[in-house]
């Protein structure tokens, strides 16, 4: 199994930067999802991977070698298409079979590989129909086991469960999982889903405009994002623009525009400094009445929308000018009425300073 | 109420396919008829493709209509092709232009087209010292070529856009050369256009008569011509005769074609 390094990658069309300078290393066996809204630039990293384009500058290494000089063919790469991709005019064997075949493998090697392939994804059975015979998902299996049949270095997937329902696309994401970690492979997967790419991987990356706005565990990614657009991309926030009004220890007191105060753990902010905090929705608890003394991460506010969604509750809430996304789990409480006072309070801990 | 709405679209869609092979129909009847002046009752006989077969002039006219529809199925196959395949795969200057040039030349008139030929090739002899080249075999193949080559480019990109370059792709990233790539995945799922746009083009040339009569010189001649020579000259059920073989053999290429290629939106290669 490999290590694919990327360096400095750049790729440009006309005036549009579809990768400006992206440093990214997949390491051994690693699940890595890509997120990023359409056209920040992950299809032309994983086609640049997959030898499909050529960087305008730096470099890509799987193993340590640059790979820049290696045609498609040669770089043993598994790719899953987003509509697959089956050859029509063969059958499910023969596409399993294809690329075994024009390495020149002989024939009962094929078979038997053909049948370990099938077998992983769980397709056996089936070799003798053709790919329009097939539903999405077992279509989306061929592809895969065609994709894994030639053990390559490298799996490449672009949203590869787009085209199938919601169903259909969480069993799939199982069985992703199951497979990937079977045979250990490093994958490289591209999503617009956020949950899916919190779900399935074991890192993930934040694309926007051509650079990696953010990489890193998902846990660490969703709790400490490092700036506006990485804590609005992956989850809800709410941003709160303040002034730093008081520094003690490791903490610092922060004034937000509707004049209480929350309080951040900080790393060197100075006093008087603008900041400017994330706070995740499902982090807030709300209560109902407003007259409580005024405390620190704590604000008065009045419903504007409650929003039922079955297992939760989204609600709406003017704080001042400004309006907070509260999440809460569906308890047995009666759900707060619109227009009622609220109180909102949460930790010091879910301040997380960002950059703008 | 849906029964006659039924009843009726039948009745109407039967009159319209009556209305398309009655004149056919009678034509091919009265090959098998005796008299020679078309008289009735019928009476079956094969006395016309006797005829048929001892008369020189059609035969070699017919030779000739054969060797130029095949000639002219390869090459305008071959190069069309080529053509069809650059303007799917290939992002180049003036692409968008050169692919709207393709259509006029089928609005335009064959009288039109066969005029402009005749002169061009009398030009062109003329320039190049050799008038006696204007016509004949070689520049009625010429402007067969001419004529079937948009056909075969509108067939072939049709099947081309029906199947995503992805497919190409995939096969390169599971190790197969450029050459592979081609042999084992794109020419088999272009095949059909490809064998599609092939009977088009034999269809176009075989035929063609106002190319064919503007281009050939006195004493050549192709099918279609001859078969209007004689015509003016007073015509014998013989002529119906060749012309029922021909509607034989062309009705029976485009029942393949359209076996290999369905018309209208709907993909082959689902079967
Ligand atoms: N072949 C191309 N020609 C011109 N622009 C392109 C081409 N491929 C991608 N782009 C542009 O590069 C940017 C990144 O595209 P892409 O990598 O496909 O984004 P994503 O996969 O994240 O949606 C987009 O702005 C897109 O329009
Ligand atoms: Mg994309």
């Amino acid at each position: 199994m490999s290590e694919v390094a990327v360096k400095g990658a750049v790729k440009r069309y006309g005036s549009i930067a579809a990768l400006d300078g992206v440093d990214l290393t997949f390491a051994d066996g690693e699940f890595f999802g890509l997120l990023g809204p359409s056209g920040s630039g992950k299809t032309t990293l994983l086609r640049s991977i997959a030898g499909f384009i050529e960087l305008d500058a730096g470099e890509i290494r799987i193993d340590g070698t640059d790979i820049s000089r290696i045609p498609v063919h040669q770089r043993n790469i598994g790719m899953v298409f987003q509509n697959y991709a089956l050859f029509p005019h063969m059958s499910v064997a023969e596409n399993v079979a294809f690329g075994l075949d024009v390495r020149n493998v002989p024939a009962s090697e094929i078979r038997e590989r053909v049948g370990e392939s099938l077998d992983l994804v769980r397709l056996t059975g089936l070799e003798a129909r053709r790919p329009k015979q097939l539903s999405g998902g077992q279509q989306q299996r061929v592809a895969l086991a065609r994709a894994l049949v030639t053990r390559p270095k490298v799996l490449l997937l672009d949203e590869p469960l787009s085209a199938l329902d919601k169903h259909l696309r969480q069993e799939m994401q199982v069985e992703l999982r199951r497979i990937q970690r079977q045979i250990g492979i490093t994958t490289i997967f591209v999503t617009h889903d956020q949950e899916e790419a919190l779900t399935l991987s074991d890192r993930v990356a934040i694309f926007n405009k051509g650079q990696v706005v953010q990489a890193g565990a998902p846990r660490t990614v969703y709790q400490w994002p490092v700036n506006r657009f990485a804590a609005g991309f992956l989850g809800e926030a709410n941003f709160l623009e303040g002034k730093v009004v008081g520094v003690l220890g490791h903490e610092a007191r922060v004034a937000i525009p509707d004049g209480s105060e929350i309080v951040v753990t900080h790393q060197g902010i100075a006093n008087g400094a603008n900041v400017l905090v994330a706070l995740r929705p499902e982090k807030i608890s709300i209560e109902p009445g407003g007259s409580q003394a005024p405390r620190l991460n704590r604000v008065i506010g009045r419903v504007q929308a409650a929003i039922f969604s079955g297992s939760s509750l989204t609600y709406r809430v003017s704080v001042g000018d400004r309006l907070f996304v509260v999440f809460e789990q569906n308890k047995n409480r009666a759900p707060l009425v619109e227009q009622s006072a609220v109180t909102l309070e949460w930790e010091t801990a879910d301040n997380v300073v960002v950059q703008p | 109420m849906k029964r006659l709405l039924d009843g009726g679209i039948r009745f109407y869609l039967v009159l319209v396919l009556v209305f398309l092979y009655l004149p056919i129909l009678v034509m091919a009847l009265f090959a098998f008829n005796k008299s020679p002046l078309y008289a009735l009752p019928f009476e079956f006989d094969l006395v016309w493709f006797r005829a048929l077969a001892e008369n020189d002039k059609l035969l070699k006219a017919g030779l000739n209509s054969l060797l130029i529809a095949l000639a002219n199925t390869v090459i305008a196959t071959s190069f069309g092709t080529m053509a069809a395949v650059a303007f799917g795969r290939y992002a180049f200057r003036g692409k968008t232009l050169l692919q709207a040039l393709l259509f006029p030349p089928i609005a335009i008139p064959w009288l039109v087209i066969g005029t402009a030929m005749l002169v061009f090739f009398f030009w062109t002899a003329r320039a190049m010292g050799v008038p006696g080249m204007a016509r004949g075999l070689h520049a009625i193949l010429l402007g067969h070529v001419a004529l079937s080559l948009p056909y075969v480019i509108f067939v072939v990109g049709a099947r081309l856009n029906d199947y995503p370059k992805v497919l190409e792709e995939a096969a390169a990233t599971l190790g197969a050369t450029p050459w592979q790539v081609f042999r084992r995945v794109s020419v088999p799922i272009l095949a059909p256009g490809v064998v599609a746009a092939a009977l088009f083009a034999f269809a176009v040339s075989f035929d063609q008569f106002v190319i064919s009569y503007f281009l050939a010189p006195p004493g050549v001649t192709t099918l279609p011509v001859e078969i209007y020579t004689s015509i003016r000259k007073g015509f014998t059920p013989e002529i119906n005769a060749i012309s029922t073989i021909i509607i034989a053999v062309s009705m029976g290429l485009m029942l393949i074609v359209a076996r290999f290629y369905r018309f209208g939106g709907e993909r082959s290669g689902n079967e």
